[in-house]
């Protein structure tokens, strides 16, 4: 959207009449948009529940795969990250940069402990085999179909991994951008968006997470 | 006589650099207009080159893997890169912000992000043409699209990426009609070009993620072998089916609505008359848009899906057929006691009820289940989806560039040479496409290089009529370039009517608007307001 | 096309036909008359109330509404359109319910052709043969891609799935012949993929059903190939003019030498020519794409021969036929 500036009339864009017009437009525009993702996500969640009536128990026998510690632990970095997003929020609606800035970073650091932990669960199931499709090679599992299991879980942790990379690089920006001090009270409607947006990625977590981890 | 403005949005600032960049919505439109109008001179290309094959019931110049690969890049390419962008992307981007009285769209950035994305699409599309072809049909079927060798990756690749493109702008539109609509402008108060693009959009939103997820899967289905719609590997290829009708049968009406909406303002400006049932058109746009999405199972009636689903995608589909009804009833209602002129925009309009008619009642029939069996996959549907695609939207969207030609470009085109051509288009439409609902009854299956001499003369009588309106292409094509540089100035108003892109100079000036306007009439308050006509004036 | 069709509905000679074409011509015949009312009243307003030449910009009237009338052409569709809905559906019903007599034959759909499985045991390709006045079962799939079962005079359609049997039935009410269409594009033979219904009276269909198991006894072994070069669906692919089709030609084969698509050449002789009927992905021909499926199951070693000794027969140049003794040394083996 437009350059920000602490100063108030500089970032509003010629074709809106105020301010409040260009925020409450962006507001409902990153709705929508967040919307789309739901539906993106809703497709993929369908094809998990299909799948999932069709082999009940080979999804069982194959969670056990999963290490429920390690989800957890995500679990748990996720939504303290969405906390210190909305204290980030809370901070710059009072003016105090610094505190917002620092907030930031820790959702930033949370959000790379998350793909960190990621990259140590995907590791493992690589070296074992517990692969999509064609890739899959391991024989522990009992039931039909196995590697329908690991289709929807790498395609569905997969994207999910993406929008949170996504996510840690608009977070990277907006500390850049807040330490510039270019947002203000007045506007800080980039940090409100990226708000949103963490807050529905940590959602789908929030249902992914008994989906895969804790079937049985 | 009228004279140009001196400064408008086309000569506000120059260069290839300054258009590439622009962020105003109507350079965007042109941006628009140039592309798709060349992805519709290929697809068209692509239509000429299949009835020329089908001349003859042997092989005639090309081979069935050449045909294949023929149909479906006409049917891809005319369905992703000009049907479903061609009037949101064009004449929305343009039209839609100056009759709500805004400055422009809400974000002009994504606005030209989403012409680039447009691009890019069309980008992977061109590539798998140069690559060896594809040769699924339109629909990408599993699992022949995924076990051919053709290249179906990088055009179902494009096909994703167009969807975010569609995606930018239907996010565009709603925002820009809930939050810019200049004072006075109450909802009910909206041209209902802006209710259809409104519920457009809406459409275009809610399903293009899904299109996006389905066409994803297919793809890594091909690359990595996940086997979702591999029966092999425990997957099923009929859901793909159900994943890709779930969007692309709301994307028929992504296709229809904005067309409606074109007759909705062509058919008043033309007669000077008030729209009767403003509010039965503006609601049936919503009830069209919200009935699309559950009726995708009519798709597939012959493939196995149980009774009771059977029966209630047959329930669900006729209530889609209503609004429709309703609509057509209404525009032919508006004509009484109007003031009709026959100018081109108005023959359009008047093509449009005949053929949209025609593809309206033929969807009945494909609805009632027992007569869908046999009429299913067959010429009779190739047919019901032309008379509502190119009867209905492509005469629709000719019908709006004529109307709004000289609020483009300041200048009118040749009436009497547009008269002649839509004419041709008329004529060579039926000769193509009526001939096709009996081959089909008879039972000519679609998608078929060879056939049976008994179809041979409704084929090549067919063909003919392809002949007709290609030649009426070619003269649209001409008097419409060559209105840019001689056009007669059209003045403001040509038309005599009343939204608010009328009031402006003609091309508009680069923000629109001085000042915001003030809406205090309806948009088709022909009753009580009298817009003279800046063409008859003089 | 036989002559009791109509303009637009082909000949109906199963049970359900005139039940489908009884619906066909009712949205017909409502769709006509809708139709005249909205484009006759369309083209009277454009007539009576078009502008004058000399006419001034005027105010015109403002009527733009009438309930009475919304109401109207909101339910009379309505009614009509839930007419078709039941009466649809009631026909669909018993295009889905099998009766519990119907003689069942397997169908089995792949590249591009059709095989018929009979409950005694013979097959057929491209042909399936049939009672007249016996509701016939069909139990269908497809080895490849999703085809679909389609007979226009039959009313009936429906599609061959590769994974899961689909099941339609149609009970023919007259002898003759009929096409068999696959609706469902499949590549590059979906056009060709076509068979034949031949509806025979009951005495002829049993008669049929005991040459089924006709292995070409009386017939000499190139006779028996050349019939067999029809029924089983060569002829789809392979033609014997010499010109290109899916699969290369037969006539002048035998004997020459092949460029395979792994860069290497083969003579045609008999192995090869056996190997390409059983596991046909083995050794591709140059330029031709890997599509021919397999008739391992569907042909029997005497009918492999057979279609062997008639590719021979294609020849012009009979030299690379090493002697007419060989010819008979292959009907020893045979028997």
């Amino acid at each position: 959207m437009s350059q920000s500036h602490s100063d108030h009339p500089e970032f509003l864009q010629h074709h809106f009449s105020d301010a409040e017009q260009q925020r409450e437009s962006a507001k409902l525009g990153m709705w929508l948009f967040l919307l789309t993702e739901i539906l993106l996500f809703g497709g993929l969640f369908v094809f998990y529940a299909i799948y999932r009536s069709w082999y009940p128990e080979m999804f069982i026998n194959a969670h056990t795969v999963l290490d429920v510690t390690m989800g957890t632990t995500n679990t748990i970095v996720l939504i303290t990250s969405s906390i210190t997003m909305a204290l980030a929020i809370r901070s710059i609606q009072l003016g105090r940069l610094k505190q917002t800035v620092w907030y930031l970073v820790s959702t930033f650091g949370l959000a790379g402990t998350f793909m960190v932990v990621k990259y140590f669960e995907y590791a493992h199931k690589f070296h074992l085999g517990q692969l999509p499709g064609h890739f899959y090679t391991f024989t522990g599992i009992e039931g039909t179909n196995p590697h329908v299991f690991f289709s929807a879980y790498f395609l569905m942790t997969g994207l999910h991994g993406i929008h949170v990379f996504v996510g840690m690089c608009l977070i990277l920006w907006l500390i850049v951008k807040t330490k510039q001090g270019k947002f203000s009270p007045q506007y800080y409607t980039h940090i409100e968006m990226t708000g949103l947006y963490w807050h529905l990625v940590d959602l789908i977590w929030i249902f992914l997470f008994p989906l895969f981890y804790l079937v049985g | 006589m009228n004279k140009m403005p001196e400064t408008h949005y086309l000569n506000c600032k120059k260069g290839i650099k300054s258009w590439l960049t622009t962020v105003d919505h109507k350079r965007i439109g042109i941006l628009y207009l140039l592309s798709i109008m060349f992805f519709f001179f290929v697809g068209g290309m692509f239509a000429v080159l299949l009835r020329l094959e089908l001349l003859t019931p042997d092989k005639l110049y090309i081979d069935s893997d050449m045909y294949n690969q023929f149909f479906t890049l006409h049917g891809a390419i005319m369905i992703f890169l000009f049907i479903i962008p061609a009037i949101p992307a064009i004449l929305g981007n343009f039209i839609l912000p100056i009759m709500i009285g805004a400055k422009d769209v809400a974000f002009p950035r994504l606005n030209l992000a989403s012409w680039y994305i447009y691009m890019v699409g069309a980008l992977f599309a061109v590539f798998s043409l140069v690559a060896g072809g594809v040769d699924t049909g339109w629909t990408f079927y599993t699992p022949y699209s995924t076990t051919t060798s053709t290249s179906v990756i990088s055009i179902t690749l494009g096909a994703f990426i167009l969807g975010f493109s569609s995606i930018c702008t239907g996010l565009n539109f709603i925002v820009t009609v809930h939050k810019l609509r200049s004072p006075g402008m109450t909802w009910f108060k909206m041209p209902l070009f802006v209710w259809g693009m409104y519920a457009t959009a809406l459409i275009q939103v809610l399903a293009a993620p899904v299109l996006g997820i389905t066409l994803l899967l297919l793809i890594i289905e091909r690359v990595v072998g996940i086997g979702i719609f591999d029966p092999a590997m425990g997957g099923d290829p009929v859901l793909y089916q159900h994943f890709f009708w779930f969007y692309s049968h709301p994307a028929v009406y992504i296709m229809i609505l904005p067309g409606m909406a074109i007759i909705s303002e062509m058919i008043t400006a033309h007669s000077h008359k008030k729209i009767f049932g403003y509010k039965a058109i503006a609601y049936s746009s919503l009830g069209i848009a919200f009935a699309s999405f559950i009726v995708w199972g009519h798709h597939m009636f012959t493939s196995g899906q149980s009774e009771l689903a059977a029966m209630i995608f047959s329930f669900l589909t006729f209530f889609v057929a209503i609004p429709s009804g309703i609509k057509v009833f209404n525009w032919v209602a508006t004509l009484y006691k109007g003031s009709i002129a026959f100018t081109t925009p108005m023959l359009y309009t008047l093509a449009f009820l005949f053929l949209f008619s025609i593809g309206g009642l033929t969807g009945i029939f494909l609805g009632a289940l027992s007569v869908d069996i046999h009429l299913h996959d067959t010429y009779f549907i190739v047919a019901h989806f032309h008379y509502v695609m190119v009867g209905g939207t492509v005469i629709a969207f000719l019908g709006g560039l004529h109307h709004w030609w000289p609020k483009m470009w300041g200048r009118m085109y040749n009436e009497t040479l547009a008269k002649i051509s839509c004419g041709l288009i008329f004529v060579g439409f039926n000769m193509t496409f009526f001939t096709q609902f009996i081959m089909g009854a008879q039972g000519m299956p679609r998608r078929y290089h060879l056939y049976d001499e008994a179809f041979r003369p409704f084929h090549a009588f067919s063909t003919y009529g392809s002949w007709v309106m290609a030649v009426g292409f070619c003269l649209m094509a001409y008097y419409l370039i060559r209105s840019l540089y001689n056009g007669k100035p059209a003045g403001n108003n040509p038309w005599g009517a009343l939204t608010h892109e009328w009031q402006i100079t003609s091309p508009p000036p680069e923000h629109n608007f001085e000042t915001i306007p003030i809406t205090d009439h309806g948009p088709y308050d022909y009753d009580k307001v009298v817009a003279k006509s800046t063409l008859t004036e003089n | 096309m036989d002559t009791t069709g109509t303009f637009w509905m082909p000949p109906g000679n199963s049970t359900i036909a005139s039940e489908v074409d009884g619906l066909f011509y009712f949205i017909l015949y409502a769709s006509i008359i809708i139709f005249t009312i909205v484009i006759g009243l369309t083209t009277y307003f454009s007539i009576k109330y078009r502008r004058r030449a000399d006419a001034v910009a005027h105010k015109t009237d403002g009527l733009d509404h009438n309930l009475k009338l919304e109401i109207f052409w909101t339910a009379v569709p309505l009614i009509l359109v839930m007419i078709v809905f039941v009466w649809g559906f009631k026909t669909y019903m018993k295009i889905s319910v099998i009766p519990k007599d119907a003689y069942e034959i397997k169908v089995t759909g792949q590249k591009w052709f059709w095989s018929f499985d009979y409950p005694e045991g013979g097959n057929s390709v491209n042909e399936i043969v049939v009672p007249v006045n016996k509701p016939i079962k069909l139990l269908m799939d497809s080895k490849d891609v999703i085809h679909s079962f389609f007979v226009p005079e039959f009313r009936v359609k429906m599609d061959v799935l590769p994974n899961r049997y689909s099941i339609t039935w149609f009970e023919a009410t007259k002898v003759g012949d009929y096409t068999l269409y696959c609706a469902e594009f499949c590549g590059k033979g979906h056009s060709e993929m076509i068979g034949k219904v031949r509806v025979v009276t009951e005495e002829e269909f049993e008669k049929w059903s005991e040459d089924l198991a006709f292995s070409g006894e009386g017939m000499t072994l190139e006779d028996f190939g050349a019939k067999l070069y029809v029924s089983k669906a060569c002829i789809t692919c392979h033609k014997i003019d010499g010109s290109n089709s899916t699969g290369p030609p037969w006539n002048n084969l035998f004997g020459k030498e092949e460029k395979l698509s792994d860069g290497t050449s083969i003579i045609v002789d008999e192995n090869y020519i056996r190997e390409s009927i059983l596991n046909p992905m083995k050794k591709i021909t140059a330029g031709y794409q890997p599509v021919m499926p397999t008739f391992q199951g569907i042909l029997k070693d005497k009918q492999i021969d057979a279609l062997i000794a008639y590719i021979k027969s294609l020849q012009e140049d009979k030299s690379f036929i090493k002697d007419e003794s060989l010819q008979e040394d292959e009907s020893l083996k045979n028997e």
